[in-house]
């Protein structure tokens, strides 16, 4: 069995029985964990509490004007590794070919070159991030093991991927077993770390502006 | 084949007796100079050592196979140029070609053997069967597996012709009933030069068997043991179609529009990235077309497990392995496991209201 065809083979299934697993084993620990009740009188409810919870949901989306100019490069880097990692997976022909056989959708894709473009910018984006993290005193400080595996795990698959399409340094099969060996690391790594927020954001921003939402407090 | 059996003159004396003149033999040097992207004045090196060499002798053994390989060699579109190995060599057995049978043909195998001990060259088509001893291929009363090692033993070097005996092949898919295996893991202690392909692509054969008579040693192999000057690129780099991949323009079908227009074949399931070979370069049929210019895909055939490697249909990224049950049933212990962690801290919880309740 070559590297490629245990890649795609059993390392691919192994990883995306772990990532379900794990996903769905979180979510619904978090559904049905204990709740303390709310006893404050709601003063909104109905159409307005859903619109007042969106609203929080958008404006969490930026910082806060007070700390927007201080935070802009950092934003504007998160957001473009976020975009362009979006746009490598669901963009690339191959990604496409992928999803399709997991769930029978799909769509057109991007030209290589600009998924390639992509891919040096976001590689350019997390590098800044990972530089900011290890320069910056606060956030060295607080920086866990668990943030730096995250960083590594979303990383490598963007490396190795660029390296497969530009047929980089060893050969196309081996490059592309790698590939998929080092996204298989990815979703072994995703339900069990920080990358979780993935999907927990949405839980947790929504229950957030809920919290507030319902007392009116406009966050 | 009598004139052929046992003749040992020089290459350049076989080639004046069949009317191949100088010029020819000139032309066919800078061809397979051009074929394995050596220098132009290669061409006159190999035609002048061509013409001196002593032709080499062959024992060409046929085990699990289809003959396809032999056929491919012997019924290609220009055989004038892939004749000329015959012409190269001296193939004092080979049973699909040879005129004798029965015992007087295993006599013409030894006794090449026995004249040129050490220094013959065995090719080999087919795989070897090793399960039960090999019993599942035989002839003349010996197993596959005992005329090869019979045969290796005091050979120079062995030439593996076609995927099956290259890598195993068709037999050595699974379930592989016969325990094929490839010859290389059955010879350890000779060079195996691996020239695979189903069936491998003539020139390829013709060139390296020229180059072994040329210069005397094994051509520069990748480490699937290939030679290198046929096996160094990939189809997917030399394909005329490679543009179109790149510009993200693929035929999604064998009959849409992508397809009509010549696109990319990449998501009709072609593997031609993970495939090297000379298919793209050399071409078929005196280099008048191949598999992806006809509109398919190509299937990897030059490659170990091609035929296991998920389908000639499915694409490169695509698991081979995928069970949509073993997802489905990972969401669901996945939920259960949940469900169980979150009862868990209920009672946690409520058995710490309890006690602290205790407490006041």
């Amino acid at each position: 069995m070559t590297l490629l065809d245990f890649a795609r083979g059993p390392a691919i299934e192994v990883a995306m029985v772990v990532f379900v697993f794990g996903v769905i084993w979180r979510l619904a620990w978090l559904l049905f964990l204990p709740h303390a009740q709310d006893r404050s009188k709601a003063k909104i409810t109905g159409g307005a509490l859903l619109s007042g919870t969106v609203g929080s949901f958008v404006r969490h989306m930026w910082p806060a004007k007070e700390y927007a100019a201080r935070t802009l490069v950092h934003t504007v880097a998160s957001y473009t590794f976020h975009i362009g990692l979006a746009v490598i997976v669901f963009g690339f022909g191959q990604h496409i070919q992928f999803i399709r056989s997991i769930t029978g959708l799909h769509w057109g894709g991007l030209p290589t070159a600009v998924i390639s473009a992509v891919s040096v910018i976001t590689l350019a984006a997390l590098l800044f991030m990972l530089l900011r993290r290890l320069t910056n005193p606060v956030l060295k400080v607080i920086s866990t093991f668990t943030d730096y595996w995250s960083w590594f795990v979303t990383t490598l698959p963007v490396v190795t991927g660029l390296a497969a399409v530009s047929h980089l340094w060893i050969r196309y099969e081996d490059l592309l077993g790698i590939h998929i060996l080092s996204v298989c690391l990815f979703l072994v790594s995703f339900p069990f770390g920080k990358l979780m927020h993935a999907f927990l954001v949405f839980v947790t921003r929504t229950q957030t502006g809920m919290f507030y939402s319902r007392r009116g407090a406009h966050v | 084949m009598d004139d052929w059996v046992m003749e040992q003159g020089t290459v350049g004396e076989a080639l004046a007796r069949q009317g191949v003149s100088r010029r020819s033999l000139l032309k066919y040097g800078s061809y397979l100079a051009t074929l394995m992207a050596l220098p132009p004045t290669a061409g006159r090196a190999i035609a002048q050592s061509l013409a001196g060499a002593k032709r080499q002798s062959v024992i060409w053994l046929s085990f699990q196979e289809c003959t396809g390989c032999i056929e491919s060699l012997t019924r290609s579109f220009s055989p004038s140029v892939e004749e000329m190995i015959f012409n190269l060599i001296s193939l004092d057995y080979q049973e699909t070609l040879q005129a004798a049978a029965g015992e007087a043909a295993e006599k013409a195998r030894l006794d090449a053997m026995a004249a040129n001990k050490g220094k013959y060259v065995v090719v080999v088509d087919g795989s070897v069967s090793t399960r039960d001893g090999g019993i599942y291929s035989c002839a003349a009363g010996k197993t596959n597996l005992e005329v090869l090692k019979e045969t290796a033993k005091d050979a120079l070097a062995i030439l593996s012709v076609g995927t099956c005996s290259s890598f195993g092949g068709i037999p050595h898919a699974h379930p592989n009933p016969t325990g094929a295996v490839p010859v290389s893991d059955i010879v350890t202690d000779k060079p195996v030069i691996n020239v695979s392909g189903c069936p491998p692509v003539p020139e390829v054969i013709a060139g390296t068997v020229a180059y072994l008579v040329t210069f005397g040693k094994l051509p520069p192999l990748d480490r699937l043991g290939r030679p290198k000057p046929f096996f160094g690129d990939s189809i997917h780099d030399r394909c005329y179609r490679r543009p179109f991949y790149d510009k993200g323009l693929f035929a999604k079908s064998f009959d849409d529009e992508g397809a009509r227009n010549g696109w990319c074949l990449y998501e009709c399931g072609c593997k031609g990235p993970v495939t090297y070979n000379a298919c793209a370069t050399t071409k078929w049929n005196g280099g008048t077309s191949f598999p992806i210019q006809s509109g398919h895909g190509c299937l990897g055939c030059s490659e170990p497990n091609f035929w296991d490697m998920g389908g000639f249909y499915k694409t490169l990224p695509q698991p081979t392995h995928h069970h949509g049950r073993d997802i489905g049933a990972a969401a669901a212990v996945g939920a259960i496991a949940g469900a169980g962690t979150a009862v868990l801290a209920r009672q946690r919880r409520q058995k710490a209201i309890e006690e602290e309740g205790k407490t006041k």
